[in-house]
């Protein structure tokens, strides 16, 4: 035997697929009690076909059949499904980990003492803003004493280790050392994601997304502070902005390779971040074979999904020195911001998307919209100064 | 991503085995492993370091499991350093405690 043959780069490896998903997003329902302002989901009232108990309990048992470790569980408000404990134990019971975001409505003292004697779940309580002024500006009034009364009943009850998801604005980038010293009041971990412009998302990107400026000093955050902070990887779009490998992770696109979404009603779209007709690949429902192995199906078989484990045209940024950094950014963020798929990210950090958001742009509309009535509105117009900033002494 | 360092040190001449809360999923380039009390990610990235992982708690030191598995003297460092990475991860414990 054996000489060991040159291993391709892991990223390259993963580029081409997996049997399974590392970890998948399952969104439960689009029913939400909040209304926050930038929903990747555009989630509010429930769809009247949202998979039932049973259907759900199938598609945990598939996932365990594949070996998914685990599944970020999401909505909508997961929580406000009635059976939705009984679906995290049938997780469990059948070795898939489960982690889930929750804006907190449902996590009492009760719910924080069962999810303390649990080994195999993970909770995300989100949190867009440091202070209530910036949070509900975003999630909607009462949502900042919400999402800390759940964290204070999880400390309390001795939960190890929750999570605070916070997704990254122009409004709060100024508040990571704060969203830190937070967690770490709360003995949580915090957990810091990229804004997508994805289902209402769309429609406050452009005033949300953090400036150029403010994606230099993410990064050089990230960089300096970030080794204690989950990122999902989010911000490989930043990869180029210094030393490869100084942003920890695997920084690649993993969009129908490594990861993906099912949706409520059982569609299975490329991520979290495309719930769209481009990018929906099946039906748990519909491409199963005599009502079993419809998620497999799909994950293998899929015609998108294929086309996605192809090598992808560096289009316009292949003459770029940090295409082999970024790989292009996020296809979900430039298609919703009407932008080449095979062009830079519109958040590219040589500012090569800067360009493309000036010209006109045909932004695709979100694949379909459960809002309530309306959203929150942004009422912030710029980040609240501090007050040190006001009062000097 | 930093691996959680344990004070256990990876002794050659003893028997390890996996982690009893890590799940191993083969895979084309070779396996992915998941722990799910560190809930961290590891690659094993060839078959041959696969079988060693999986046979390591049959064998009583980590040079017979390698020797089974085909692996050579002159071929044992690598395989040696990914295992004593795996330890260092707490994927690998002794196998006399659990």
């Amino acid at each position: 035997m054996i000489s060991i043959a040159p291993v391709p780069r892991l990223v390259e490896q993963f580029e081409r697929g997996l049997d399974a998903p590392i970890c998948l997003t399952w969104e439960l329902t689009y029913a939400c009690n909040l209304a926050c302002v930038h929903c990747l989901s555009s989630s509010g009232k429930r769809d009247p076909r949202e998979l039932s108990t049973a259907q759900c309990k199938a598609v945990i048992d598939e996932l365990e059949r594949m070996g998914v470790f685990y599944v970020n569980i999401g909505g909508g408000e997961p929580t406000i499904r009635p059976d939705f404990w009984e679906l995290v134990d049938y997780a469990t019971e059948h070795h898939v980990g489960v982690k889930f975001s929750t804006n907190g409505v449902r996590i009492t003292p009760e719910v924080a003492d069962r999810l303390a004697a649990s080994d195999y779940v993970d909770v995300q309580i989100s949190l867009d803003g440091a202070t209530a002024e910036v949070n509900d500006a975003v999630r909607g009034s009462g949502s900042f004493a919400m999402a800390i009364r759940a964290l204070e009943n999880l400390a309390n009850a001795g939960f190890a280790d929750a999570k605070i998801s916070v997704v990254v604005t122009r409004h709060n980038v100024g508040q990571l050392d704060d969203f830190k010293t937070l967690a770490d009041h709360y003995g949580a971990t915090l957990r810091i994601t990229r804004l997508r412009p994805s289902g209402r998302g769309a429609d406050v990107w452009d005033e949300l997304h953090p400036t150029a400026d403010q994606q230099v000093q993410l990064y050089d955050w990230l960089v300096a502070k970030g080794e204690r902070v989950l990122t999902g990887d989010s911000f490989f779009h930043l990869a180029g902005l210094g030393a490869p490998g100084a942003l920890a992770g695997l920084n690649m696109c993993g969009a129908g390779r490594v990861v993906c979404l099912i949706d409520p009603v059982g569609d299975v779209y490329a991520c979290p971040f495309a719930i769209h007709d481009r990018f929906l690949a099946g039906n748990i429902l519909s491409d199963s074979v005599n009502g079993f192995g419809g998620f497999d199906n799909v994950w293998k078989h899929s015609a998108l999904f294929t086309e996605l484990r192809q090598p992808q045209s560096a289009g316009a940024c292949g003459s770029c020195g940090h295409y082999d950094a970024c790989r292009g950014g996020c296809m979900a963020a430039k298609f919703f911001t009407g932008l080449p798929l095979d062009g830079p990210d519109p958040e590219c950090v040589e500012g090569y998307g800067a360009p493309a958001l000036a010209a006109v742009r045909d932004k695709p509309r979100p694949g379909a919209d459960h809002s309530r009535g309306k959203p929150v509105m942004l009422t912030l117009q710029r980040p609240p100064a501090k007050p040190c900033n006001e009062s000097p002494v | 991503m930093t691996a959680h360092t344990v004070g256990v040190a990876f002794d050659p001449t003893r028997t390890w085995r996996l982690h009893p809360q890590v799940a191993v999923r083969p895979e084309p380039f070779g396996a992915l492993l998941y722990h799910f009390g560190t809930r961290k990610l590891s690659f094993l990235k060839n078959r041959t370091i696969l079988a060693v992982v999986e046979s390591l708690d049959e064998h009583p030191t980590v040079a017979s499991a390698l020797a089974a598995a085909g692996v050579g003297h002159d071929q044992e460092a690598p395989y040696l350093h990914a295992l004593s990475v795996l330890v260092a991860s707490n994927m690998l414990v002794r196998k006399e405690t659990p």
